[in-house]
């Protein structure tokens, strides 16, 4: 049993269906070239007011969420724009798990590619754990486990599913790029013949660029 | 064997290994970044010592933090946005990667300038840390965006581990009545079919009224289709797109140019190709739409009412149209027509070409910006720049009370300067109205070019259709 293998602490609700990136990274936080301080950024605008000061009515912010450790949330989660910051931004800020009926489709690649453990329940299931997460004199700990497969909070236990590949990746944290690099030989000799057949698509940015600096 | 649609054509021919039943090791033609989703990829790079193994597919452009002031040179006055310019400059040196930087006379948004150049082609495979690269569907290429892992990994191996998408089928017939764009038609299917309708799905539009539309209209409609929550969009290359192609991609010559018809030609879905889902839309009924809430799905045409929250299909859908309309500071049943805006943005990878910029002239020639709106033309790039200034629509907007600005994403997502301030209306031609989007409580409606210069003049939302009537 790893952190990888079992997750498991406080659940906080986020009802909101299309909760986009720009609202889980806003702008101002997407200026740094390394990763850091994301943490401050997570949620911004829903934490802290026009001053800067943490708004006390958003569930993180209330002392029976301090931990929060899995986010259960609406329907298509992480919807908008590419930004992987939105992802280290709750990584760092402590979430390890995001229950959700469905989520933004490069989100979610995001996430797996950083081990940020996604879970897709149906609507109902996910209204269970959302009532259960929302119980301010006890938010329920919820507890994701990778052996048996099942999302468990007190009564309620319910079985997910996920790909081997997206699985694998995050038990095991993979190098993928390194995995992909294997392929290497194979990649230089299909660029080979795809450009032979189609040798409009060879350095198409190279040639126009030559091109356009006359 | 059952047919093949265009998408599956399009993985197939790029598919270096196949993986499992589900990825694929997709190759990339071309690979586009920006300043703010690359330098961690970058950086990745450099902590494992990997290279970057074809450097003439990849491009870089300075595009979401440059400031438009209308000044030369451009100077990024903030410190961090500054730093990731330098650094982005020191990597494709570094790399020998081709870059359009600040002050470069062709910079612009990396949407705009990779068509315009001519460097998107039918059949290619085009990748971008920005979720709007769904745009080059347009030309039968299948683009989508991707995140600064993936980056890094197409930096290092120019292929993606890629996941297999559902193929949807989108057929609009009829044509858009006069008015009416492509936003429009993009903004009404959304709203139909839910900003998370086609997730999952790459969408293969076809039909009369797509064929009808010219390469700037279908850009519009497929940079969109993320925004239903799509991984693509595609339409099959035909005279129009091919034609756009073989104008600006000046090293294609013309031996080339006959063999790649020919290829470009196989370019569609078979006749009994499969589709997961398959929707129809009517062209003809579409009306000018505005958004009203914070999602791109919560849009009606101009002349209807703002929907009550209690009409929502479910608790959550009427709890997220309640906390839209609290934000957006509208009341239910109340009406777009006539809403006051402060500000009007013209410009995006959504609306910021050529044929957009026309629009809004069309619309302007004769009439002044109203008092109290400050209007904001950006556009999409260096090029369209110049051609709007050659025509005489950057004199006409300027003399009208526009500000006509230096190219960039701006205001579409507020990481520059330009930014709405808090309880701003604004009319705007971009792609998302999410809160805070363009600026902390700010209140953005999207529309098209049109619609958004009838805005300016009027000072309040307005049918541009009853605007042609009343001149």
């Amino acid at each position: 049993m790893s952190a990888f293998t079992l997750i498991e602490g406080i659940g906080a609700p986020l009802p909101l269906p299309n909760l986009d990136t720009d609202q889980i990274m806003p702008k101002q936080f997407l200026r740094g070239i390394d990763k850091a301080g994301l943490d401050r950024g997570l949620l911004y605008d829903m934490r802290f007011d026009e001053h800067g000061e943490p708004r006390p009515d958003f569930v993180l912010n209330q002392p029976a969420w301090r931990d929060t450790r899995v986010l259960v949330a609406g329907p298509n989660f992480g919807c908008g724009s590419s930004r992987e910051h939105a992802v280290w931004g709750l990584q760092q800020y402590g979430i390890r798990a995001v229950i959700a009926p469905s989520f933004g489709e490069i989100f979610y690649s995001n996430a797996m590619n950083n081990r940020l453990l996604l879970v897709m329940l149906p609507q109902a299931q996910v209204d269970v754990l959302m009532r259960a997460a929302a119980n301010p004199a006890a938010p329920a700990s919820i507890r994701i486990d990778l052996d048996t497969m099942t999302v468990a909070a007190g009564d309620f236990t319910a079985p997910f599913t996920m790909s081997a590949r997206h699985l694998d990746m995050f038990r095991r944290g993979l190098d993928i790029i390194g995995m992909s690099l294997t392929h290497a030989d194979a990649i230089a000799a299909f660029a080979g013949r795809h450009h032979a057949a189609n040798p409009w698509l060879r350095d198409v940015a190279a040639t126009t660029m030559a091109r356009l600096a006359g | 064997m059952a047919g093949r649609t265009l998408y599956r054509k399009l993985v197939e021919s790029h598919t270096v290994v196949t993986l499992d039943a589900d990825n694929v090791l997709l190759y990339a033609d071309l690979h586009i970044m920006n300043e703010y989703t690359s330098p961690q990829a970058f950086a990745g790079l450099a902590e494992h010592g990997r290279k970057v193994p074809a450097p003439g597919q990849q491009l870089a452009v300075v595009d979401h933090i440059i400031p438009t002031h209308a000044e030369s040179p451009r100077v990024i006055q903030d410190p961090a946005s500054a730093l990731q310019a330098r650094n982005l400059k020191r990597n494709c040196d570094l790399h020998g990667i081709p870059l359009f930087d600040t002050n470069d006379p062709l910079q612009g948004i990396e949407h705009v300038i990779t068509p315009e150049h001519g460097m998107i082609r039918p059949g290619m495979v085009v990748l971008c840390g920005d979720s709007h690269t769904t745009t080059y569907g347009a030309f039968g290429a299948l683009g989508f965006g991707i995140g600064t892992s993936e980056v890094e990994h197409v930096l290092a191996t120019q292929t993606l581990v890629y996941r297999l998408a559902r193929d949807m089928r989108i057929r609009v017939e009829g044509l858009l009545p006069p008015g009416t764009t492509s936003k429009d038609l993009i903004l009404h299917i959304i709203s139909r079919i839910s900003a998370q309708g086609a997730r999952g799905y790459v969408v293969e539009f076809t039909g009369s009224a797509i064929r009808a539309l010219s390469m700037e209209a279908r850009m519009t409609l497929c940079n969109m289709t993320v925004e239903a929550g799509a991984r693509g969009a595609l339409i099959a290359p035909d005279a129009t797109s091919v034609g756009y192609v073989l104008e600006r991609a000046a090293d294609i010559d013309a031996s080339m140019a006959q063999a790649a018809r020919t290829a470009w030609a196989q370019l569609a879905s078979d006749a009994d190709a499969p589709f997961d889902a398959e929707l129809v839309f009517d062209a003809s009924v579409v009306e000018p739409y505005v958004t009203w809430g914070t999602s791109p799905d919560q849009a009606i045409p101009v002349s209807a009412a703002v929907p009550h929250p209690a009409d929502a299909a479910d608790a959550i859908a009427r709890a997220s149209a309640e906390r839209a309309l609290d934000y957006i500071g509208l009341a239910p049943g109340s009406h777009l027509q006539g809403l006051s805006v402060q500000r009007v943005f013209i410009g995006s990878c959504t609306n910021g070409r050529i044929e957009d910029l026309r629009a809004v002239a069309d619309v302007v020639r004769g009439h002044k910006v109203a008092a109290g709106v400050r209007a904001m033309v950006v556009p999409g790039s260096g090029a369209v720049r110049e051609q709007a200034e050659a025509e005489g629509i950057a004199a006409l907007l300027l003399e009208a009370g526009f500000e006509w600005r230096k190219p960039g994403c701006s205001m579409c997502l507020a990481m520059n300067d330009d930014m709405l301030a808090p309880g701003e209306r604004c009319a705007s031609t971009t792609n998302r109205n999410f809160e805070g989007r363009q600026g902390r409580a700010g209140r953005t409606h999207l529309m098209s070019p049109a619609m958004a210069a009838a805005a300016a003049i009027t000072g309040c939302i307005t049918d541009v259709r009853q605007l042609g009537q009343s001149r």
